[in-house]
């Protein structure tokens, strides 16, 4: 229990995906102009990441060493299409509105990473708790980030006007320099809090 | 359709709506390989290779395979695996054939399966309708806007290395505020296609 739990706080706090080991960064920006956005990606993240890594460790003794990349992609992709159909099906607007970026789950390096890193040597329990450790971890960082666009963007929370309606808004929290502005700060403060609490 | 047409399509892949900096996809080697000029050259070349091949390789098993028979359910998987595939069979055909270019570019090659600019630009240009000549210069603008940007990157930061950054903005977080500071450039593009 006590393992289960340490794998599922790596994923949060040691090695978060987005802000320590830098990889998955290309959706977390892109989606997280709208906070509802950022939870329904966050939540198709999850799924694909904890439903492949389970699969991926049920199967590790039985997948040949030279063969296993193309192996995890196959599993990785059913996964994703999954979400990207059921989507399509029961919210067409959300599917619209986050685009490319559920189909492209399938090439997010978090879920690979976490295939070749653990599923593929761990067995099925811990692997669960790392998969959702990792899937909390994004959704946590994406939700964030969107907070902040949303409020200062449009000066809404979940689409409900927080701001006096007399305000502008700032743009540059809705285009691509916003995003690549405030993940960079959040970064800076994590090292900021890192630093100070090793010292 | 014209010459001015494809021109078109060219400046807007590359500049208008480029594929890092205002679509924000294929980040982590742009993050990942820009630490200098000479690595972001070659992993510029090695995309921009692989991206119009796959395109051209997608775009064709898509409109006479996939269409005609209904089984564009299966386009995420498919796409993926064309790609991985084709990597694979670059990879051993470059090594027996141009050595030269497989020193400058292969140790790229295999990341470039698991980069997502790759796999979007395959599923645009079947999404936009293009033909296949649009869908060549289409990608080629792409994998040109990823280098252009890529190599700016890599330029600024091997002269940040000289430069007094604060303490905690060292290493990443200075990455992510010079690109805040491009993609920004970048907006001056905007509206010189209509």
């Amino acid at each position: 229990m006590k393992e289960f739990w340490d794998c599922f706080k790596n994923g949060i706090v040691g090695e978060n995906p987005v802000l320590r080991l830098m990889i998955g960064l290309c959706s977390v920006l892109a989606v997280s102009v709208r906070l509802e956005n950022c939870l329904f990606m966050g939540a198709a993240v999850i799924f694909v990441l904890t439903g492949s890594n389970l699969v991926i460790s049920a199967i590790r003794n039985f997948v040949p060493n030279e063969v296993r990349i193309p192996i995890f992609i196959v599993v990785i992709s059913t996964f994703t299409t999954i979400v990207d159909l059921v989507m399509k099906a029961y919210l067409p607007a959300l599917s619209e509105a986050l685009g490319v970026f559920i189909p492209l789950i399938v090439v997010n390096c978090i879920i690979m990473a976490r295939a070749e890193a653990f599923a593929s040597r761990k067995p099925v329990i811990l692997t669960i708790a790392d998969s959702l450790g990792m899937g909390v971890g994004y959704t946590l960082v994406i939700a964030a980030i969107g907070v902040v666009r949303e409020l200062f963007g449009y000066g809404q929370f979940f689409y409900h006007q927080v701001f006096p309606s007399s305000y502008q808004g700032m743009m540059i929290m809705i285009l691509p320099p916003g995003a690549f502005l405030l993940i960079g700060i959040y970064i800076a403060l994590l090292n900021h809090f890192h630093r100070r609490d090793n010292l | 359709m014209s010459a001015m047409d494809l021109f078109k399509i060219f400046i807007s892949a590359a500049l208008v709506d480029n594929i890092i900096l205002a679509r924000y996809i294929g980040l982590c080697p742009y993050i990942g390989m820009s630490s200098n000029v000479a690595n972001s050259l070659g992993m510029g070349m090695a995309v921009t290779f692989v991206m119009v091949l796959a395109s051209i390789a997608t775009w064709a098993l898509w409109n006479f395979i996939f269409v005609p028979l209904g089984l564009e359910y299966l386009q995420i998987m498919v796409f993926i695996l064309v790609i991985a595939v084709l990597v694979q069979l670059l990879e051993a055909i470059l090594k027996k054939t141009v050595p030269n270019l497989y020193q400058a570019m292969g140790i790229y090659l295999p990341l470039i399966t698991t980069n997502c600019a790759i796999l979007a630009v395959t599923f645009f240009g079947v999404d936009y309708n293009y033909n296949l000549l649009q869908v060549v210069v289409y990608s080629i603008g792409v994998a040109l806007g990823f280098t252009i940007a890529l190599l700016l990157l890599a330029g600024i930061r091997e002269k940040l290395r000289f430069s007094k950054v604060p303490q905690f903005y060292q290493g990443y977080p200075i990455v992510f505020i010079s690109t805040c500071l491009l993609a920004i450039a970048f907006m001056g593009f905007k509206g010189l296609v209509k």
